[in-house]
Parts: structure tokens; C-alpha cells; sequence
């Protein structure tokens, strides 16, 4: 009954994922590639975006700090930003990945950073979500196994 | 082509509304002046009325007319005959006077006296019949008148018998005829009439009449005629003096003019029908009446004149005459013409009758039709209605059901699951219901559409079958398909919609059959061949009714046994196609060819059922939607009978038709012929790949004998067995297989050495008791000298008990349960061979992806990618289909990595790279590719004969895939390239290229 419930949560937590727009297709793909010869597939893949955006993101407030704004070097490491979330499926801050890459293009500092925040933003809600999710998938999938 | 369809019935029906108005735009004439139509009667009445007062009046006139004509011929008869005997008397009268002037005068003495002239006169009266009398009267002058008195001895005398007195003449009568002797001595002059007659006389010479006075004898009305008499002959032409000079005397006659008449008429016919009036009109004011009354009554509108002549020219006679009577109504001219009037009558009131009639009729079909158009639109509207209704009600009904599946795998109490559960099988009932009325009502409304894909009709078969062959093993029926060999294995139609209709059929099969079988069965629709053949055919096979007999009725040749609705279309045409098949098959593949050549194939499908059937009355209605064979049939067997209806929908929209042939408590057999498409070769074998029935061809060429007492159910089995590419022989029974093992053992076993033995249950249950110990012993002989062919058990249930009994007879091996379905023998089939486990395993992947495996397994493959994230997806992907994965971060690494020679098999690349982009780097790849091939040509040219030069194909991966991207991706050497986020097809295509030669050259 535990276990059923657990995948029952699991399950609507991540319907609602997929329905509020933080995630979209390629995470389906990432979990079809997760099998029984690669069981933490997903996790692995999602802890290694962690630490890549978690540089990514350092390396983007730290161009944006400095004065002239290097927007090459912006849209640079905005487009590694933007690969690697559309990789995992995150949606929403891949969209907000596009609108920064809009005002780099357009060398507008100040809509740089305002969407900079906004990209910000939905990575750190997509991350605390994201994590909730794994935690509970991993019991689910623990408790079947058991 | 479901569009078109859906299109063409809405353009239907319009055109049909379009027709209905027109038709009731299209007012008759009469229609049109409806009003008018008792006017028209009133109008038509009054035109007859007139018509036959017309023809009345018209015969009328003609009697008239008629009657006009015979009173004057009548009237001229009449005036003729009279003046003819009046003048043959005036003629008497004359002759008479010459005898007296001749006689009298010229003779001295005188030869005449009274004695002589009374004599005379009376023997000569007949020539005078008008005349009543005559006389002679001498001229006495004033002078003479004493010596005449004195010579005759009287005085003279005036008519009223009195002495004359003196005058200047006398005229005294002296001869006179016996009847008027009374008038002897008279003297005429003394008469009004009679002088001036005489004076008239002897101035012209000729006959003289008075007017009519009434005589003096008789009363009667008269005339008198005189003639003069002359003394000396008269110079020829004398004048009236000399007349006067030379009168003697004078001759006079009474004509007693009404008895004359009255005689004359009396000798005519039609005296009664007419008056006569005869009149002197010589003083043309005073016409004085001669004969008749003067106030007569009769027809006084009508009359006659004629003339009459007396010869005298100083009188004027005529002659009226009118008819006795009024003239009489003409009563035939008065019924013509009525009835005339009331035939005219009757025939206006008929033709007016007739016209309300068909204005009457013309209104009720007017109504009739605009009630149909509104029926119809009504029956739109509700099919329209109940697919809309029907889908809205899935969508919640979904939620509903999504919802119980999420309630029962939480945690609940057992009661709690009962009724979750009971409440998701109801759901599901109700969903399919509903489905169900959705269908019908698509079709009603045109929305159905068909889908024209290529589909495996067999494996379809199968799993209609495989659906069903629980229920039917738990009620013990048989259950079996067979396909002909003529039926493509791929058409095109709609797999969804026939996979429903043999489902309904089927589904309806089995409901409604307690024993014997049920038996789908696809032909080639083709012209009906001469029956004659088929019945030889069965008679070679005449002794095949060997097996168990089935409650004790007669065996019939069909699947099970028991007899089918059919008979037509039962063994004897089966056994024929099947026959002619095998010929056809044998005869070598023209036929198929000229198959192939046509666009489509039209497949004939039965399913044969032995159950309680359909009532006589019923069957004409099972097409009809919500009606089942009676009530009774719902109560004890369930369901709402919108089956058959959809059923007989979808046929008809494939372009097909359903019949069947059912008889109460022996079974029905429903049949339709619909028309697919052929598929194409190019097509085929592109959608083999997804969409082919996966058969394992591990038992090409195995050799099989099916031992079967029943052939049609040998058949089946050979069908399916065939279909793995079997050999397969029938025997009828153990003893005939074991005997045939036996020979073929002892002739070098060459020609049949079985592999498997496929035995039917009952035909070793019949076989057991007489031969099973022998049947064993032989097969243990042949298992010793050659390999021991695998035992199989076919059979629709069986008990343990059996089961046992059977293992114990040596089934060992296993036991196939029907119903048989190629891919289950195919499962069984490897579990006694012990073959194909591999191939079991790899058949678990995704078809696509074993695909992919099959050409990615094994193969060292570099992903470059500088985000590490997305490098480690890729690497994933590609290792999940098999290959070995490198990673590089840049594209300087990989170019380290992949200096010559290596053994890379491919590369993804990742385009946009901070230091080195893609591009760049496979510019340099290709560059050291080229310049190691030349070095290698120019050493080693000829020496090793290695063909291929080194040339490593590299795949971008590119989140954005437009156009440019891919061009320049080629125009720098690159071999093509792989959206993003892999997608499993999008890879396939790419790679495909590349290694699609190498594991059939590798296998």
C-alpha cells in the first residue's frame, strides 16, 4: 500500500511537472533511456546539469557585473545555459534562456539582466522541484524493488 | 477518402432537400387554379345548358319546317284537284251553251225545249259534279216581253216569285234542269248577283262567277256561272257592243261550293288533320268566306295560302289551310336534348370530381414530403445530437475511470476494492456502450471516416481470436480461422474498423453458441466454380466421417462436427477452394501475377457459428439498430443489438455488403465481401518493418503431420503451421500416421520424417483404445533409428484428469489449447524445440529499436560536446542501442582523439563550441583524412588491394535544424546530422546510411 501510494505521488507530481511547463519531451526521452544497465540515469544526468548551470550561471553574473558588458561572451555562455536545459527538458527557463539570448543579440544591459533574474528564477524553482521529484521517484522505485 | 465520403453524403442529402423543394415549387396546372375550379363546373354547366337548348331549338325548327312543307303540299293538293274539277265543269257549262245556241238558235223551229234540255241535262249530270244544277235563261227585251209571255204562257216572274215589273231586259229562265225547275220562269236579272253576272257574261264572252251567296235551294253557299249564248256567229274580234248585240241568252250553273268541297276532301287522306277554308278575294279588303267557318279555333299560327283559278279573271279565289291542332311538343328533340344536358352534367361533375381529387392527393403529398424532408433532418440532427452527446459523455467518463485506476492502487480495504472495481468494470461496460452508440451515430451523421493503411489481415484474425479464446475454451467451442492462400498478406484498408467488425461478429458468435464451433473464414471473392467438381472431391474424401460421434446425431462435415446453417458454404465449397488453391499454387505463380496486376482484392469472410441461430421471424430485422432476435434474447444473453447494425455500417462503408443465412437451433453464418486494396511492393516493404506480423522463421522447412479425424479442423492447423513455413501432411488418423512413419522408416525414411506430430484430442481419445500401446511401440522404433519426433496434444479444453492420461501416452511434450493462432503455436513450437530463445529475447525490444540495436550494437562511436550535460545525454542514447561511447569536451580533444588510425565508427558533433566550433573541426578531420589516403595510395597502392579510404562519418547535433545549418554542415564535410534531444527516428534515419550495408554483409 506504501509503495502504491508513493508511485501515486510520484506519478501526479511529475503529470503536474509536465502541466504547469517545466518540463517538456526530451525529459520523457531522458527517462525511456533510463534501464535496468543504467538505473540512475535521469538523476545522474540532472545532477550533472546542477553543477554545470551552477558554473554556467557564476560565469553569467560575473560577465554581467563587469563594465563594458562582453555581450559575445554573454550570448556565449547563455547558449551553453540554453543547451544544456533544453537537453534535460526544462522548459520554461530554456524559454527564458531565448529571451536573454534576444536582448544580448540586441545588446540591451538592462533587459540582459532583468531576464537574467527571470531566468534565475526558474532555475532555482525548477531545481527545489525537480529534486522533490527524484527524491520520491528513487523511494517509489526503492520500495518496488523491496 | 473518409472526407470525400463524409462530403458526398452531406452533398447528398442537400441535393436531396434541393430536389424535394423543387418538386414542391413545381405546382400542377390544376394545382395552380384550384380556385377557380367551381367556376369552372358553374361555367362548364351553363355552356351545356346552352348547347343542348341550341340543339333542341335546332330539332325543332326542322319539324316545323317539315310540317310547314307538308300542309302547303297538303294545301296545294288540295287547291289543284278542286280548280281542275271546277274547270271541267266550267268546260261542261260551255259545251253545254254552244249546244243551246247551236240547237236553239241556229235551228228554226228550235230543236231544244224544256222536255229535250231536262233530259239532256240530267243524263249529263255526271260530267258536272260541282254543278247542282243549270238552267238557260233567254234575253227578253222590254218589247218582246208580251209576245214571250204570250208564246209561253206565263208571266215573267222576279226571284221572289212575284210578277216582274217593267224593265229594259228580261232574262226568264226557260230550260232548266230537273233539279232547279224551281227556277223556271224566273227572271235573272232580277237578282243582285245574277245581273251583274250576266251583264259581266255577255260583255267579255266567257265563264263568269258571282261571289259566293247562299243558294236558293239548299241554303248552301254557292256560286253561279254563266255563260252567254250568241245568236249569229261573232266576227273574230268583236267588241263589247257587238257582244251585247249578239247575246241570246244567257247559261247559268249553281256550284253548291261547301258540299263540292266536302266531298272533294272526303277523298283525301289526312282530311282530318287539316281546315280547309276557301275564300273570294276579289275585293281584297272584304275576303268573303266560300267554304269552311269563319271562326274556326286550330293553329292559327301556321297556314297555307294557294291560289286558286275558276277561270275567271275577274274573280280571285284562294285557298287557306291550317292544321286541325296545335302542333305537338316534339318530345325527341326534348329528351335529346336533355339528355344530352344531363350526360354534359355528369361529365363536368365527373372531370370537377377528378380535379379535387388530384388537388386533394397533390396537397397530401406536398405534406408528405415536407414531413420527410423534416424526418430526415430530424434524424441528422439526433444522429449529429448523439455524437456530440456521446463524446462529451466520454471525456468525463475517462476522468472517471483514470480516477478509479488511480483510487485502486491506493490503499484500500478489500470492500472498499470490490466496489472500486465494480465501479471500473461498469465504467468500462458503459464506455464501451457508448462507443458503441458514438460509432452508429458517426456513421449516421457521415462523420466515419476510413482510414486506407496497409495491415496484416491475419494477424488481425489472430488476435480477434486470441481476444475471444477465453470465453470460448470455458464454453467449449472451437474457435478458428483460415485465410486462404490467394489473400495478399498485406492490404489496404482501415485494420481498426474490419478488426470491429470480425470482433462484433465474432463477439455475437460466441454469445450466442453453447456447443460446437465457430469458424472465420477469408477467401478471395471470385466467380462461384461448377459445384460437379466439389462433389467429386468429396467423394474421394468420403471416408473421412471416422471420428467421435457427437451426441449421438448424425456427423456433419464441418469443424466441429455439428451442422452449420450453411451448407453451401460449408465443406464442399471449402474443401473445393482449398483444392483449387493448392492447384493454383502448384501450377506456379501466373495466377498470382495477374493478381497482383489489379488495384484491389475483394475478400469474401464467413463466420460460421453452430448456435441457437435466428428466429425465422427475427432475421429480417437483426440489421436494424437496438433489435435483437426477440426480448428474451436481451434478458437471457445481455446486450443492446447496436452491434450488427454497426456491423452492416461499416461494411457498407468499406464498399462491401453483409448477408447471412441462419435456421434456428443449427447455427448462422454471417458473411460479407468488402474490397481492399492491394499494396504496393515499394510500400510493402517499407511498412513491414512496423507493421508485419513478426513470425519467427526458425521453422522454415520443419516437417509436420497434423493427425486430425475431422478435415476441415486439419485444414486450420495446416493453415497456421504453413504459415511458420511448416511442411505439413494430414492423416485421419493415429494408426494412418504411424503406419506412413513406419514405411518411410523402412524406405531410407527420405520422404517424411517428421519433426513434430500434431495430435488432435479427439482423434487420440477415438484412436487410444484400439491402437495407443501399438502406436507408442512405433513411434519408440522410429525414435530409435532416427530422431524422435516431438509429440503434440491439440485441444480445446482438458481436464487434468486427460492431461495426465495424456502425458502419460506420451504427450510429454506439451499441449496447444485452442484456439490456434500462428504466433502461440510459434511460442509452444520453441519451448519443445528448445530453439529461438534469443530470438524470443530480442523480439521483447521495440521493433524500431532493435533495429537501431541491431545497427548501432557494437559500434565505437565519439560524441564531442563541450556542454557536459548534454554529452552525457547522447552518450546514453547511443549506448542503450549497444554502442560503445566516447566523450570528448572540445573539439580539440576529439581531434586528438581521433588522429590516425583509430577505430572510431562515427562521430556526433556538436556544432557551436567555445576555442573550436564543428565545423572547424571537421574541416580538419577531413583534412588528415585526406592526407593520410593520399600518403596510403601513393605507398600502398596496389599492394593490400584496401579499397576504402579512411573516411569517418561525422553527424552534427544541432538543437536548431533549418536549412543553412545543414548545408554548411555538408559543404565542411560533414555526412549529416541529428536534431538535439535524440529522437529515436530522426537517428535512425541518419545513421541508417551509413551502416545499413554493414550487418547484413557482417551476418
Amino acid at each position: 500500500m506504501d509503495r502504491n501510494r508513493l508511485q501515486h505521488q510520484a506519478a501526479c507530481m511529475r503529470r503536474s511537472l509536465f502541466d504547469q511547463g517545466y518540463l517538456d519531451e526530451p525529459f520523457i526521452q531522458l527517462e525511456e533511456l533510463q534501464d535496468d544497465a543504467n538505473p540512475n540515469f535521469v538523476q545522474e544526468i540532472v545532477t550533472l546539469f546542477y553543477t554545470d548551470s551552477a558554473r554556467l550561471i557564476q560565469n553569467i553574473e560575473h560577465a554581467l557585473s563587469t563594465r563594458p558588458t562582453d555581450f559575445n561572451k554573454l550570448d556565449d555562455y547563455m547558449h551553453q545555459f540554453k543547451g544544456s536545459s533544453s537537453s534535460i527538458g526544462a522548459k520554461k527557463v530554456t524559454d527564458e534562456c531565448t529571451v536573454f539570448g534576444e536582448y544580448c543579440s540586441a545588446e540591451n544591459a538592462e533587459g540582459c539582466i532583468r531576464s537574467f533574474q527571470q531566468v534565475n528564477q526558474e532555475y532555482v524553482i525548477l531545481r527545489r522541484k525537480l529534486e522533490v521529484y527524484l527524491q520520491m521517484a528513487k523511494q517509489a522505485a526503492v520500495s518496488r524493488t523491496a | 477518402m473518409g472526407l470525400k465520403l463524409k462530403q458526398s453524403y452531406r452533398h447528398s442529402v442537400t441535393v436531396r432537400v434541393n430536389e424535394q423543394m423543387g418538386t414542391k415549387r413545381g405546382y400542377t396546372f390544376i394545382q395552380a387554379n384550384r380556385a377557380w375550379l367551381p367556376k369552372f363546373l358553374l361555367l362548364w354547366v351553363m355552356v351545356m345548358a346552352f348547347l343542348s337548348a341550341w340543339i333542341y331549338k335546332n330539332m325543332d325548327d326542322d319539324n316545323k319546317v317539315r310540317r310547314k312543307e307538308v300542309l302547303s303540299s297538303m294545301c296545294d293538293q288540295r287547291a289543284r284537284m278542286l280548280q281542275d274539277q271546277f274547270g271541267v265543269s266550267v268546260n261542261h257549262v260551255h259545251a253545254l251553251a254552244i249546244l243551246v245556241s247551236t240547237f236553239h238558235y241556229y235551228k228554226d223551229p228550235s230543236a231544244i225545249d224544256q222536255e229535250t234540255f231536262a233530259e239532256y241535262t240530267a243524263r249529263t249530270a255526271f260530267e258536272r259534279p260541282l254543278l247542282s244544277g243549270v238552267a238557260y235563261a233567254e234575253r227578253v227585251r222590254l218589247s218582246e216581253r208580251e209576245k214571250f209571255e204570250r208564246q209561253h204562257g206565263w208571266t215573267i216572274k222576279t226571284m221572289k216569285r212575284e210578277p216582274s215589273p217593267i224593265r229594259d231586259e228580261y232574262a226568264p229562265v226557260i230550260f232548266s234542269q230537273e233539279t232547279v225547275s224551281y227556277i223556271e220562269s224566273l227572271d235573272m236579272m232580277s237578282g243582285e248577283e245574277d245581273r251583274e253576272n250576266i251583264l259581266r257574261a255577255r260583255a267579255t264572252g266567257k265563264a263568269v262567277l258571282t261571289s259566293p251567296f247562299r243558294l236558293l235551294g239548299s241554303h248552301h253557299l254557292g256560286v253561279v256561272l254563266t255563260f252567254p249564248v250568241y245568236k249569229s256567229k261573232l266576227p273574230p274580234k268583236p267588241t263589247m257592243e257587238e257582244r251585247i248585240e249578239a247575246t241570246a241568252g244567257f247559261l247559268g250553273g249553281a256550284f253548291d261550293v261547301e258540299s263540292l268541297v266536302e266531298n272533294l276532301l272526303g277523298q283525301l287522306a289526312g282530311n282530318q288533320a287539316i281546315l280547309v277554308n276557301v275564300y273570294d278575294i276579289t275585293n281584297s279588303s272584304d275576303h268573303l268566306i266560300m267554304y269552311g267557318h269563319q271562326n274556326q279555333d286550330g293553329d292559327l299560327a301556321l297556314f297555307h295560302e294557294s291560289k286558286l283559278d275558276f277561270g275567271d279573271p275577274f274573280r280571285k279565289h284562294q285557298m287557306i289551310c291550317r292544321y286541325h291542332q296545335e302542333a305537338p311538343t316534339s318530345w325527341t328533340a326534348l329528351t335529346t336534348a336533355f339528355l344530352f344536358f344531363v350526360i354534359c352534367l355528369l361529365v363536368g361533375y365527373i372531370l370537377y370530381g377528378a380535379a379535387i381529387h388530384i388537388v386533394k392527393v397533390e396537397d397530401d403529398f406536398h405534406e408528405m414530403q415536407e414531413l420527410m424532408v423534416r424526418a430526415e433532418a430530424a434524424d441528422v440532427a439526433k444522429s449529429q445530437f448523439l455524437a456530440t452527446v456521446s463524446h462529451e459523455i466520454r471525456t468525463p467518463m475517462n476522468g472517471i475511470l483514470g480516477m478509479l485506476a488511480l483510487l485502486l492502487d491506493t490503499d484500500l480495504s478489500s470492500t472498499q476494492r470490490d466496489y472500486a472495481q465494480t465501479a471500473q468494470v461498469c465504467g468500462k461496460a458503459l464506455i464501451t456502450l457508448i462507443n458503441e452508440v458514438l460509432d452508429r451515430a458517426k456513421i449516421e451523421a457521415g462523420k466515419l471516416e476510413l482510414e486506407t493503411v496497409p495491415f496484416n489481415l491475419r494477424s488481425i484474425l489472430d488476435d480477434v481470436l486470441s481476444l475471444f479464446s477465453e470465453k470460448s475454451r470455458n464454453k467449449g467451442l472451437e474457435l478458428a480461422v483460415f485465410v486462404s492462400d490467394k489473400v495478399p498478406e498485406m492490404v489496404m484498408g482501415d485494420p481498426g474498423r474490419f478488426r470491429q467488425i470480425i470482433t462484433n461478429l465474432v463477439g455475437n458468435s460466441v454469445k450466442f453458441t453453447e456447443r460446437g464451433h465457430i469458424f472465420v473464414k477469408v477467401h478471395v471473392a471470385e466467380n462461384p466454380k461448377p459445384i460437379d467438381d466439389a462433389k467429386a472431391e468429396t467423394c474421394l474424401n468420403g471416408g473421412s466421417d471416422e471420428g467421435a460421434l457427437i451426441s449421438g446425431g448424425r456427423q456433419f462435415n464441418t469443424l466441429s462436427g455439428y451442422e452449420a446453417a450453411d451448407e453451401q458454404n460449408s465443406w464442399d465449397s471449402f474443401q473445393h477452394l482449398f483444392n483449387a488453391e493448392a492447384l493454383q499454387n502448384d501450377a506456379s505463380g501466373k495466377m498470382t501475377v495477374a493478381d497482383e496486376a489489379s488495384q484491389s482484392v475483394t475478400l469474401m469472410v464467413s463466420v460460421e457459428d453452430t448456435g441457437i441461430g435466428i428466429p425465422l421471424i427475427a432475421q429480417e430485422r437483426v440489421f436494424t439498430p437496438f433489435m435483437q432476435a426477440d426480448s428474451s434474447t436481451s434478458r437471457n444473453y445481455g446486450g443492446t443489438g447496436i452491434g450488427l447494425s454497426i456491423t452492416k455500417c461499416l461494411v457498407e462503408l468499406m464498399g462491401g455488403h453483409i448477408s447471412f443465412i441462419s435456421r434456428p437451433q443449427v447455427g448462422s453464418t454471417f458473411l460479407f465481401i468488402t474490397t481492399f486494396g492491394r499494396c504496393k511492393k515499394a510500400s510493402l516493404s517499407d511498412t513491414k518493418k512496423s507493421n508485419a506480423e513478426d513470425l519467427p522463421s526458425s521453422f522454415r522447412g520443419l516437417k509436420a503431420i497434423v493427425v486430425d479425424g475431422k478435415p476441415v479442423r486439419a485444414v486450420v492447423t495446416r493453415y497456421h503451421l504453413k504459415r511458420l513455413g511448416m511442411l505439413v501432411e494430414v492423416a485421419n488418423n493415429v494408426k494412418i500416421a504411424a503406419s506412413a512413419c513406419g514405411k518411410n522408416s523402412s524406405s531410407c525414411g527420405s520422404k517424411i520424417q517428421p519433426d513434430i506430430v500434431l495430435v488432435e484430442k479427439d482423434s487420440w481419445l477415438s484412436g487410444e483404445d484400439d491402437s495407443s500401446s501399438l502406436q507408442r511401440l512405433d513411434w519408440k522404433q522410429n525414435g530409435h533409428m532416427f530422431k524422435l519426433p516431438k509429440m503434440i496434444l491439440l485441444a480445446t479444453n482438458i481436464t487434468n484428469a486427460e492431461l495426465e492420461k495424456a502425458k502419460a501416452a506420451g504427450f510429454a511434450d506439451t499441449t496447444i489449447m485452442k484456439p490456434l493462432r500462428a504466433s502461440m503455436i510459434a511460442a509452444c513450437l520453441q519451448q519443445v524445440l528448445g530453439t529461438g530463445k534469443k530470438r524470443q529475447l530480442g523480439k521483447g525490444m521495440l521493433n524500431g529499436s532493435s533495429v537501431l540495436g541491431s545497427l548501432l550494437c557494437g559500434k565505437k562511436i565519439l560524441v564531442v560536446d563541450d556542454n557536459i550535460v548534454n554529452r552525457r545525454v547522447a552518450a546514453g542514447a547511443l549506448k542503450k542501442f549497444g554502442a560503445a561511447v566516447e566523450c570528448a569536451e572540445s573539439g580539440k580533444a576529439a581531434l586528438k582523439l581521433l588522429r590516425l588510425p583509430h577505430s572510431f565508427d562515427a562521430c556526433f558533433m556538436d556544432i557551436q563550441m567555445p576555442e573550436m566550433d564543428g565545423f572547424e573541426a571537421t574541416r580538419r578531420i577531413r583534412m588528415m583524412e585526406s592526407q593520410t589516403n593520399e600518403q596510403m595510395n601513393g605507398g600502398t597502392d596496389k599492394g593490400s588491394g584496401r579499397k576504402d579510404e579512411w573516411h569517418l562519418p561525422i553527424l552534427a547535433m544541432t538543437a536548431d535544424v533549418i536549412h543553412a545549418t545543414s548545408d554548411e554542415c555538408l559543404k565542411c564535410g560533414m555526412d549529416g546530422y541529428v536534431s538535439k534531444p535524440f529522437e529515436e527516428e530522426n537517428l535512425y534515419q541518419a545513421v541508417a546510411k551509413f551502416f545499413e550495408t554493414k550487418p547484413i554483409s557482417d551476418s
